[in-house]
């Protein structure tokens, strides 16, 4: 019985929910053109935490602003749970490095805009915002704005805002990239948390080896000019517990071989 | 001790952009009006000007009650009120949409931007003997030279407005499930909304002054004519008062804005 329900979970982590092939993106500019991406192909499996890396410029934002839906690639394909990507949808939730949320809207009101969108009554929309509130440990703000908020809580907002919704994968660009160090700690930590309980598949972009290396089971790196990825780094290697690093010589290898990649 | 106490606080009314104590503000503000009216007394009572070109303050004041007391006045401010308001709605009733769309729309903005900034150099003073061949000098007329006036700026004004809300907010409301119209209902009116009254709020100085603009070329009732005939008789004091009595309007409607802002719009940031 327990073996049954272990191989249907194997089963359904081994299905591939982001597929990427060939992707490349050429931006027109004033003087001609650009190519952000060439030729990047990746995968993500269901409920898997994948981290793309890379200097700033790379790309890594395009890739995925494509997999949102809002950009179209130049050439290549972007599947994500078997369809094709045409635009922007409630199943790929997003959140952006700069703060956005709404400032007119309560932070409730806030977690609340996609299900209202779908014309969600007010007594589901209220359990639902007051589950993701106290996921987000901000339950004493339902009723606050914006402008009362510090980044990390603005952050919060948005991954509760995004989850709300229910999305079938999670995009993050650098979500973390402006917070000081300290919250940026306790954000990943916290991040770690929700993904564990809610089984949401993420895609994380950072540019910082450290974050990827304690969030990510896998890890993609990326080099610029024009956005390549270099390789595919396997992250799930038991270094961290409990939020402590525990194997110190492991971590360093992989660290220095990525950042021997990034240097090259 | 208590030197350097002092240099401190001197200080700190000197900082870049920092909150003064409200008594310095005020005590900034009531120095700026009194010197205002010093050198007009100074002017006038020491008859450093002749009476006929600057009236003294006391003689303005009692004109200014006595034109308060006289119900023609208040008929003449009706009429001009009117006016102001009724060029304005117009201009914000066509405005205020079409803005939008252009600062929404590349298309739309192709089409209505160059054209409106085109238009815009255009001194609607100078269309006046235009309008009043077209329409007369009837009340189509004078609402017309405010409408011309006001149109055009608010349109420029709404599209940058609207141009302004950082992008990320639009595409994180496409990615919670927002289509085309939703973004616009949900997320670009309500996020321009602030910034929208500041620019009504201008676009109203503006109505105001092609007001008085229409009322001295072609009216024979308002304020701004009552000014013009108070010329015709040398009677400076009363083109004081038409001019403070305008002030005085504009600056009750605009506090009036301001005071809608902030009850409206808890949420927006600094101040009004
Ligand atoms: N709309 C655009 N038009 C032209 N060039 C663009 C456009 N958007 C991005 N680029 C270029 O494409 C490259 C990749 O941009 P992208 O934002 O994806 O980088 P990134 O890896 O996210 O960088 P960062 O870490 O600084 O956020 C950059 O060199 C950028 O200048
Ligand atoms: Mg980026």
């Amino acid at each position: 019985m327990l073996n049954a329900i272990k191989a249907e979970k194997n089963l359904r982590q081994e299905k591939i929910e982001i597929n990427i092939q060939n992707l490349s993106k050429v931006y027109k500019t004033n003087n001609g053109s650009f190519q952000a991406l060439e030729n990047v192909s990746l995968y993500v499996k269901n409920e898997e935490f994948v981290s793309i890396l890379g200097p700033s410029g790379c790309g890594k934002s395009t890739i995925l602003r494509i997999l949102a839906g809002l950009e179209e690639p130049t050439s290549g394909s972007v599947q994500v749970s078997g369809e094709e990507v045409k635009g922007p949808s409630a199943k790929r939730g997003m959140v952006f490095q700069s703060y956005t949320l709404f400032p007119w809207l309560t932070v409730r009101e806030n977690i609340e805009f996609g299900l209202k969108l779908k014309g969600m009554k007010q007594k589901e929309r209220k359990e639902i915002s007051d589950r993701y509130l106290e996921l987000v440990g901000l339950e004493r703000f339902a009723d606050s704005y914006g402008k009362e908020l510090s980044g990390g809580m603005k952050q919060r907002v948005a991954i509760a805002r995004s989850l709300a919704n229910n999305p079938e994968v999670l995009l993050m660009d650098e979500p973390f990239g402006a917070l000081d160090a300290q919250t940026k700690q306790s954000m990943q930590q916290l991040l770690l948390d929700i993904w564990k309980k809610e089984k949401t598949t993420i895609v994380f972009i950072t540019h910082d080896i450290d974050e990827a290396l304690f969030l990510s089971q896998r890890i993609y790196v990326m080099e610029a000019r024009p956005g390549r990825i270099l390789e595919e780094i396997d992250a799930d290697l038991q270094l961290f517990q409990d939020g402590e690093l525990v194997d110190v010589e492991k971590f360093m290898n992989v660290k220095k071989h990525i950042i021997s990649l990034l240097k090259h | 001790m208590e030197l350097q106490k002092g240099k401190r606080h001197q200080w700190t009314l000197f900082k870049i952009r920092e909150d003064i104590p409200k008594k310095w503000y005020f005590t900034g503000v009531s120095a700026a009006f009194i010197l205002l009216l010093l050198i007009w007394i100074l002017l006038s009572n020491l008859k450093l000007v002749d009476e006929v070109f600057l009236p003294t303050p006391a003689a303005v004041v009692g004109s200014f009650f006595a034109a308060l007391s006289s119900p023609e006045y208040w008929g003449e401010i009706g009429i001009s009120v009117y006016r102001v308001f009724m060029g304005f709605l117009l201009a914000c009733l066509l405005g205020i949409p079409l803005g939008i769309l252009a600062g929404t729309f590349k298309l739309a903005e192709s089409v209505i931007l160059p054209v409106s900034e085109f238009i815009r150099y255009m001194p609607a003073a100078a269309f006046i003997p235009l309008i009043m061949v077209w329409a007369g000098i009837g009340e189509t007329a004078k609402i017309l030279v405010i409408f011309i006036g006001s149109f055009f700026q608010l349109v420029l004004m709404v599209a940058d407005d609207t141009n302004r809300i950082h992008k990320d907010l639009l595409y994180a409301s496409y990615t919670l499930g927002a289509n085309r119209w939703q973004v616009i209902s949900k997320v670009i009116i309500p996020a321009m909304l602030p910034k929208l009254m500041t620019t009504m709020r201008l676009i109203m100085g503006w109505a105001w002054t092609y007001l008085v603009v229409a009322e001295l070329v072609a009216a024979n009732n308002g304020l701004g004519y009552s000014i013009m005939k108070a010329q015709r008789f040398m009677d400076t004091e009363s083109i004081f008062v038409g001019i403070i009595v305008i002030g005085l309007l504009g600056l009750i409607i605009d506090r009036c804005f301001a005071y809608i802002n902030k009850k409206l719009f808890p949420w927006a940031e600094g101040g009004n």
